[in-house]
């Protein structure tokens, strides 16, 4: 009965709306949001059968012999869009991607998540998340030119951002995408918006509507927004800093009130996990060239595996529970950034930890003097690994990592692998303007 | 809808809200399964000495039907039949009535329940239509996703109650979710988003219990 509701709730409502058109959206291996329109009139048949494309030009998604695609609409995510002109207004709805004989196609970032989250509930678990988005605002593409010399938390006429935040949050809130907070970050121009936790497959689809909404509202205000993670030589960088956490019921599974750091066998297992991973998932959490400028000391980004309370430097960081506030138990994996598949990194963070738990892990000592200010032999008596430096790194352990392997399954591996190999191999022989800065007087 | 065994007492009853200007639906006995288009504004269940229409009751309660007001319509010298059952229905009268009473008892009903007409609910600010699945806060389209629409309508078809969340997620989910109780917290959070910072409080929160439609809309 509900699955009829659902349809029929789409349909009356894109008939009572004046709905032109549905956008159905999926996302391709590196996380770009996918969109095709089809007429009103063609969604009772897209809701049934679903709507064929060819798979061959979406990255990651097939090679040409095997092209054929299926995307099937989620009724539950039928949203208004809260920026297109009212007549004809325009809706959108996730599609999850099946091949042309009806199996899920392995390629699907919203499949390997859900395959995931499968097996986080087969354990009696619920995967929560909850990201802090960074992002800056520049005039244009072009180049990466601020529009203010605010710092963190600044409100200031100088904050030229905060207008865009208003609009920013009010998109999101007509989406159902709750905002828990917006702020200036510590960079010139870099904004911060923290989003409220949902369910992991729900937060990866907010997170792809957010990065649009960020995009949709800069392009009204006339300028530009970038999640890249390093856009600015010298200057703090954009992180996705992830708040994670498992419950079993109404229990938070992380929390034990006995335990120093309040965090139970469960949660400690869960850190050990995401710790003993970190290296093999770290190409997928953080999956461009310039992804590995950001993960550098100083700018309080993550560079050396280990867990933390206070420590911003740690990988992970276990903010201390509030007496009473069980509930807010978390982990917070730090590495993520905001240009990543947001699918599949959720996919790879939980896998992760779940393995931490299933293996029962058991987690080292806090890392509480600054790692950076180590020296290697003493981060090796301590038994601290580093994060991989480059993406070539990132990728030798990740294609080491039998937990990627299983999570996103051999097709994604390889094709991924590829790509990103492709990618870097034209950083390596490209001269950099610093290397001639460098050499050119010189040698 | 008219409930009830067909018995002179329901025959009259049809034909006065006939004249009401009502169109009454007479289902099968035993056969509460209106689709949707259909959905009443009001049910009223005939009964007679001896009936026992709590199971009727109770369906009407729960089923597809739940939300709907009922008038129970007692036979003569029948007001013991309400005794333990009140809860049961939003409304009584008791043969012999007087058909103006039974009009007036209805309209009143229908401002309290806050019904406009069969499709539309309205509370405070909100105004839910049930036919088209549209909802409104102060006249503005509200773009509800499927199921906070699911759940702004279980709150506002029942304002008085609270709601725990197993109870939310068996009515409004019914099977198939991920995510167990705290699905219902995440929908509730996206529900206020859309009803917007000022009107957020219209879903309130009943510390340790769940959650229910404010009192003072």
């Amino acid at each position: 009965m509900p699955a009829v509701d659902e349809r029929e709730f789409v349909l009356r409502t894109t008939e009572e709306r004046g709905i032109g058109f549905v956008r159905l959206w999926f996302t391709d291996v590196l996380g770009f949001l996918k969109s095709f329109a089809i007429p009103a009139e063609e969604l009772d048949l897209a809701l049934d059968e679903g709507v064929g494309f060819d798979g061959s030009a979406v990255a990651g998604f097939a090679r040409v012999q095997e092209s054929d695609m299926v995307a099937r609409p989620d009724p539950r995510t039928f949203q208004i869009l809260p920026w297109r002109p009212d007549a004809p207004g325009v809706a959108r709805m996730y599609c999850d991607i099946y091949r042309p004989d009806g199996a899920p196609f392995e390629g699907d970032p919203r499949g390997v998540l859900r395959r995931v989250i499968e097996r986080v509930s087969a354990l009696g678990y619920t995967g929560y998340a909850g990201p802090e988005l960074e992002f800056f605002l520049f005039k244009d593409a072009t180049a990466p030119e601020p529009l203010d010399d605010g710092t963190y938390f600044d409100l200031t006429p100088l904050d030229l951002g905060s207008d865009f935040r208003r609009s920013v949050i009010a998109y999101c809130e007509r989406m159902g995408i709750p905002v828990k907070d917006s702020h200036h970050e510590v960079a010139p121009s870099q904004q911060g918006v923290d989003l409220r936790h949902t369910d992991a497959l729900t937060m990866a689809d907010s997170i792809m509507s957010f990065r649009l909404v960020v995009k949709e509202v800069a392009r009204e205000h006339g300028i530009y927004a970038t999640f890249m993670p390093k856009p600015i030589q010298g200057a703090w960088g954009s992180g996705m800093h992830t708040h994670l956490s498992l419950f079993e019921g109404e229990r938070n599974a992380f929390f034990d009130a006995t335990d120093g750091y309040f965090l139970s066998k469960t949660g400690r297992a869960f850190i050990a996990g995401l710790l003993h991973h970190a290296a093999g998932i770290t190409a997928i959490t953080n999956q461009w060239v310039n992804s590995y400028k950001r993960l550098v000391p100083g700018y309080e980004a993550p560079v050396h595996v280990g867990w933390g309370v206070r420590n911003r430097a740690a990988l992970v960081r276990v903010p201390l529970t509030k007496p009473g506030k069980e509930s807010s138990c978390r982990v917070e994996y730090r590495a993520p950034d905001p240009a990543c598949n947001p699918y599949l990194a959720f996919a790879v963070i939980l896998a992760a930890g779940l393995d931490g738990i299933e293996r029962e892990l058991v987690l080292g000592p806090e890392v509480t003097d600054d790692v950076h200010e180590m020296t290697d032999a003493q981060r090796r008596a301590a038994g601290i690994a580093s994060l991989p430096e480059t993406l070539p790194e990132a990728l030798a352990a990740m294609e080491d990592s039998e937990l990627v392997h299983e999570v996103l399954g051999e097709h994604l591996v390889e094709w991924f692998l590829a790509n990103k190999r492709a990618e870097w191999l034209e950083h390596r022989s490209y001269v950099t303007g610093l290397e001639l800065e460098r050499g050119l007087s010189k040698l | 809808m008219v409930l009830g065994p067909p018995t002179d007492v329901r025959d009259r009853l049809v034909t006065e809200l006939v004249v009401f200007g009502y169109r009454p639906l007479v289902p099968e006995a035993g056969a509460i399964d209106p689709n949707r288009d259909d959905r009443p504004s009001v049910a009223l269940l005939v009964t007679d000495h001896g009936d026992d229409p709590s199971a009727t009751l109770e369906a009407i309660a729960t089923d597809e039907l739940h939300g709907v007001p009922v008038v129970w319509v007692l036979p003569e010298k029948g007001f013991d039949l309400l005794r333990g059952a009140e809860h049961l229905c939003d409304e009584f009268v008791e043969a012999p009535y007087d058909a103006e009473e039974l009009y007036a008892r209805l309209r009143l009903l229908r401002r309290r329940t806050g019904r406009e007409g069969p499709d539309v609910i309205r509370r405070g600010p909100i105004a839910l239509n049930t036919a088209t699945y549209q909802a409104t806060l102060q006249e503005r389209p509200l773009d509800l996703t499927y199921m906070e629409y699911e759940l702004l309508k279980l709150f506002v078809e029942h304002p008085a109650r609270v709601f725990t969340r197993e109870a939310i997620l068996s009515r409004v989910w019914r099977y198939d979710y991920y995510g167990g109780l705290r699905t219902v917290d995440v929908h509730v959070r996206r529900l206020r988003a859309k009803l917007g910072r000022d009107h957020a409080g219209v879903v309130e929160t009943v510390r340790g219990v769940g959650y229910r439609l404010a009192r003072d809309l």
